[in-house]
């Protein structure tokens, strides 16, 4: 009779949910989850849909590269020559390791091994930062030469280059990120001296991570210095790019305006006239406008994915994951994989085009 | 079994510690996670955007009283009506129904506590109102004349107004309607409770479901055009401009790519709430529910695939625009199958004309017309006279306006006996949805004959023969004025003064109304029993709450057959 009466309560809709005790929640679950297993599947499902709108957003930029490309296939074949495919692929090796290192940070997670977790999370931060300081020698050696976006490209393949060894914009890239470093072993070194363990090996990570950043500037200034040494031997891949003149002497758009126009006849001396008058063809400058947005957003996905794992990093330092909790590794990590697809899609449309 | 006083406690009127007073001060309310707080800080901001706009609305009715200018000059209406539309589309129109009655009814329905994710909920909110912030620049500094679409390459080069605030805004906007939609998407995957299946949930939950999946897809490719347009007027990057051998075209067809499906952004949840309130009110089972809940499905799905008759006469190819034409005429069928289904759900129903009713049966009217001129414009031929026309802008404001606000005022009036608790005054409430209405059919419907007469839209000045009907026009606009700020106001009363509301005073099978009204912060203080969201047997009218209270399904005390034994 007991048991039938029990039975009888517990299925009862007048059953006050907060006060009976088949729902007792562990620490981890939010209120209004029921099981560890739906909040799991909730987030899971979650990041996948915002990675549907992160692949939208880009499919923007996207179609908009393949409408141009479709348009104006010319500019893309003599304006890829001015990127770097050896910078450009290493940042595609030092992804692909970063991506390795997150799927071992996630499955320790999942082992509830939350220092291999830390250890892979910090190597895979280290490897965005060393992509972030190459690009960042990538980027301020296009803007020392001219090869800016849409109406501020100025580049003219004749002109005297000054190759500078580090330019004022790398430096002015630098600044952030050396602050960044100083504060970090600042608080680092102060925690660990003071016995705050877990705050202090945070910072310290964060430290390294910048130290990464540096590490991606020294090895591409080097690499640049080697090209410029050989381009004075007149052997280098730059050297060949320059030598022969990759940009024609014909305005792609004083080109297409003709032709529309129909004056066949008129058309060279149109050519010849806007020629002179513009001796820079902005539409090249257009490709450099496709190329900055999409890199600078990839860019900024990389940033965002910095401090989505930091988090990650530091919440594994303070062991919080173990098998039936390691939900935010798993997201991150899908986010990051993301990024690192998008470079992977990036990278053959941007550098290597025949 | 459960006496009087827990009766009253589970299924009436909340006497105390429910979600309006479980905790207290501003800050309470700005850092809530509770999405039924949520839902009534959307609503603030949304009715005072519909105001704003509403504002702006009657300033250009009253401008085009007389066909010559009057008391505006060519700029400032061109500000106006750009103003107009934008305001009312992002801040009023796409976050109307699924963030006020999306957000407060949603979890209810599903019978879970909240959203999945509240603390996105939030974020949403508190990104609405930067968005909105962003408007407030544009509109105390050098406004917007672009109209609301940006069209490339007015507002990249020629626009001298504040272009770049107003575009930050929408993209703002953008993720707030994302992230609001990301969530609904995964509260209805993962927080059904037992019993709760697919083909239970009810058709409102359809209807923001679907219209979640178009903001999940569509508004992201908006967001990343919103930032092209803002980095190519400030540094002229070329993509969208012919000069560098850009294409002005592509910016529409990426505008488009999104603003069609947000068409349906706007429109799939109004339908929703119709499809709820006519079973309701009708008491009687929808009619087709799952021909009803595919349709929304379809709609959204089809909806990415007919942006470009909005470029009929934009310049693309005759090809294109024939596809886009056909695959235009195929969203017809969906929103028919709606129409009929609602139409056989009232036919034998038990018709109750109470005041979303009435809204209701102004919807399916106002909509029926707004759908059936929208193929005309989607027929080419048609569509090559009629274009740039007030006919054009007669069509959408049947379907935004008469739809999807109609159904927004309708859907407010039947839920706020949950939302604050008390009854509106009903007499009152009746008589300003009339207002509504034939204001709205006097506003609008001599735009259909001054469009297909040739008037053109956007145009300051007219020819005095469509002078009757801009006349006409304005002054249906300030009735629909009186009906619509009658309307609101009659909530407001309601809400401080109204009769107390018991939980289910409709008779409402769905699960929202099994909390007290108003409900408690975890929404159920009880077990949810789920049933069919139309068996109106399942509730039983109870005197002592003044109110329906769910049958209690009879159970056997002890189950009739042992479970095998597992053998090894």
């Amino acid at each position: 009779m007991a048991s039938t009466n029990v039975v009888r309560d517990e299925y009862s809709p007048l059953v006050d949910l907060e006060h009976s005790h088949e729902h007792e929640h562990a620490p981890f679950i939010a209120h209004h989850f029921y099981t560890a297993e739906q909040q799991f599947d909730s987030g899971k499902l979650g990041i996948w849909l915002f990675l549907v709108t992160e692949v939208l957003f880009f499919g923007g930029l996207f179609v908009a590269y393949i409408i141009y490309r479709y348009n104006r296939p010319e500019v893309f074949i003599d304006a890829h020559q001015y990127l770097d495919t050896l910078l450009g692929g290493l940042n595609t090796i030092v992804l692909l390791f970063s991506s390795l290192t997150m799927a071992w940070g996630v499955r320790a997670a999942q082992m509830g091994d939350n220092k291999t977790t830390a250890i892979s999370v910090l190597v895979t931060m280290v490897c965005a930062a060393i992509f972030l300081g190459v690009k960042a020698v990538e980027y301020s050696h296009k803007w020392d030469l001219g090869l800016l976006p849409g109406n501020m490209f100025s580049y003219d393949p004749h002109a005297e280059h000054p190759h500078h060894m580090i330019s004022d914009y790398l430096i002015l890239l630098c600044i952030p990120f050396a602050i960044v470093f100083v504060v970090t072993a600042l608080i680092s070194i102060l925690n660990l001296r003071t016995g705050q363990t877990l705050a202090g090996r945070f910072h310290g990570g964060l430290a390294i991570t910048m130290l990464g950043f540096f590490l991606g500037v020294v090895v591409g200034v080097v690499w640049n210095a080697n090209m410029i040494s050989h381009e004075e031997h007149g052997e280098g891949h730059h050297a060949a790019a320059v030598g022969e003149s990759p940009v024609r002497p014909v305005s792609y758009v004083a080109d297409d305006a003709t032709s529309k126009s129909g004056a066949a006849d008129a058309s060279p001396a149109t050519a010849t006239a806007s020629n002179v008058a513009h001796p820079i063809d902005k539409s090249l400058g257009v490709f450099f406008s496709i190329y900055y947005c999409m890199t600078g957003l990839h860019a900024i996905h990389i940033i965002g994915g910095i401090i989505a794992l930091s988090w990650i990093f530091y919440r594994s330092l303070a062991a919080h994951w173990r098998p039936d909790y390691f939900g935010p590794v798993d997201y991150v990590g899908l986010y990051w994989h993301l990024v690192d697809l998008i470079w992977i899609y990036l990278f053959p449309l941007m550098y290597l085009i025949r | 079994m459960a006496t009087v006083t827990q009766k009253q406690q589970l299924f009436g009127h909340a006497a105390s510690n429910h979600y309006l007073d479980a905790s207290r001060g501003v800050m309470s309310w700005i850092f809530t996670l509770d999405h039924k707080r949520i839902a009534i800080m959307y609503m603030y901001g949304v009715i005072a955007s519909l105001f704003l706009a509403g504002i702006f609305a009657l300033v250009l009715r009253t401008e085009l009283y007389t066909p010559g200018p009057w008391f505006l000059s060519n700029a400032v209406y061109n500000q106006m009506f750009t103003l107009h539309g934008a305001v009312m589309v992002f801040l009023f129109i796409i976050p109307s129904v699924p963030a006020i009655i999306g957000n407060f009814v949603l979890p209810m329905m599903l019978g879970a506590k909240d959203v999945a994710f509240p603390r996105l909920n939030l974020a949403s909110l508190w990104l609405y109102w930067l968005g909105g912030i962003f408007f407030i620049v544009v509109l105390s500094t050098t406004q917007l004349d672009t109209g609301w679409t940006f069209y490339t390459p007015y507002s990249t080069s020629s626009s001298k107004t504040n272009v770049i605030a107003a575009t930050l805004g929408a993209f703002i906007l953008g993720f707030s309607s994302i992230f609001t939609g990301l969530n609904f998407i995964v509260t209805i995957n993962t927080m059904r409770p037992k019993g709760m299946t697919w083909f239970r949930l009810p058709l409102l939950l359809w209807g923001l479901y679907s219209t979640s999946i178009i903001q999940v897809l569509a508004t992201p490719v908006l967001g990343i055009t919103l930032l092209l347009l803002i980095v190519e007027r400030t540094l002229k990057l070329g993509i969208f401009d012919p000069a560098y051998g850009g294409d002005p075209l592509l910016y529409q067809h990426f505008f488009w790519f999104y603003s069609h499906p947000a068409v349906y952004i706007m429109i799939l949840p109004a339908m929703g709430v119709i499809s709820e309130m006519l079973a309701v009110h009708c008491r009687k089972e929808v009619f087709g529910y799952k021909f009803i809940a595919m349709s929304s499905v379809a709609i959204a799905l089809i909806g990415f695939l007919v942006w470009g008759h909005h470029m009929f006469t934009s310049g693309q190819s005759e090809l294109t625009s024939l596809v886009f034409s056909a695959i235009t005429f195929s969203v017809a069928v969906p929103s028919a199958v709606k129409v009929f289904n609602w139409l056989c759900t009232m036919y034998r129903g038990d018709i109750n004309l109470s005041t979303p009713m009435l809204y209701v049966m102004s919807f399916i009217f106002l909509f029926g017309i707004g759908g059936l001129t929208g193929l005309w414009l989607g027929a080419l031929s048609t569509d090559i006279p009629l274009h740039d026309t007030y006919f054009v802008v007669a069509h959408f404001h049947y379907v935004m306006v008469g739809g999807t606000m109609t159904a927004l005022l309708g859907g407010l009036f039947h839920w706020w006996p949950k939302f604050s608790g008390r009854m509106y005054n009903e007499p009152l409430g009746k008589l300003f949805c009339f207002f509504v209405f034939a204001g709205f059919n006097l506003t609008f419907f001599p735009q259909f004959i001054m469009g297909s007469l040739g008037m053109p839209r956007r145009y300051h000045e007219y020819a005095e023969i469509y002078q009757i009907y801009h006349q006409a026009s304005t002054w249906g606009a300030f009735t629909l004025g009186i009906g619509i700020f009658g309307a609101v106001m009659v909530l407001v009363y309601a809400w401080f003064f109204g009769r107390k509301a018991s939980g289910n005073p409709w008779g409402a099978a769905t699960l929202e109304w099994q909390c007290s009204s108003p409900p408690s912060f975890h929404n159920f203080e009880h077990r949810v029993i789920v049933s069919e969201p139309y068996d109106f047997e399942s509730v039983i009218y109870d005197e002592s709450v003044d109110g329906y209270i769910p049958v209690i399904p009879k159970r056997d005390l002890a189950p009739n057959q042992q479970p095998a034994t597992a053998t090894h």
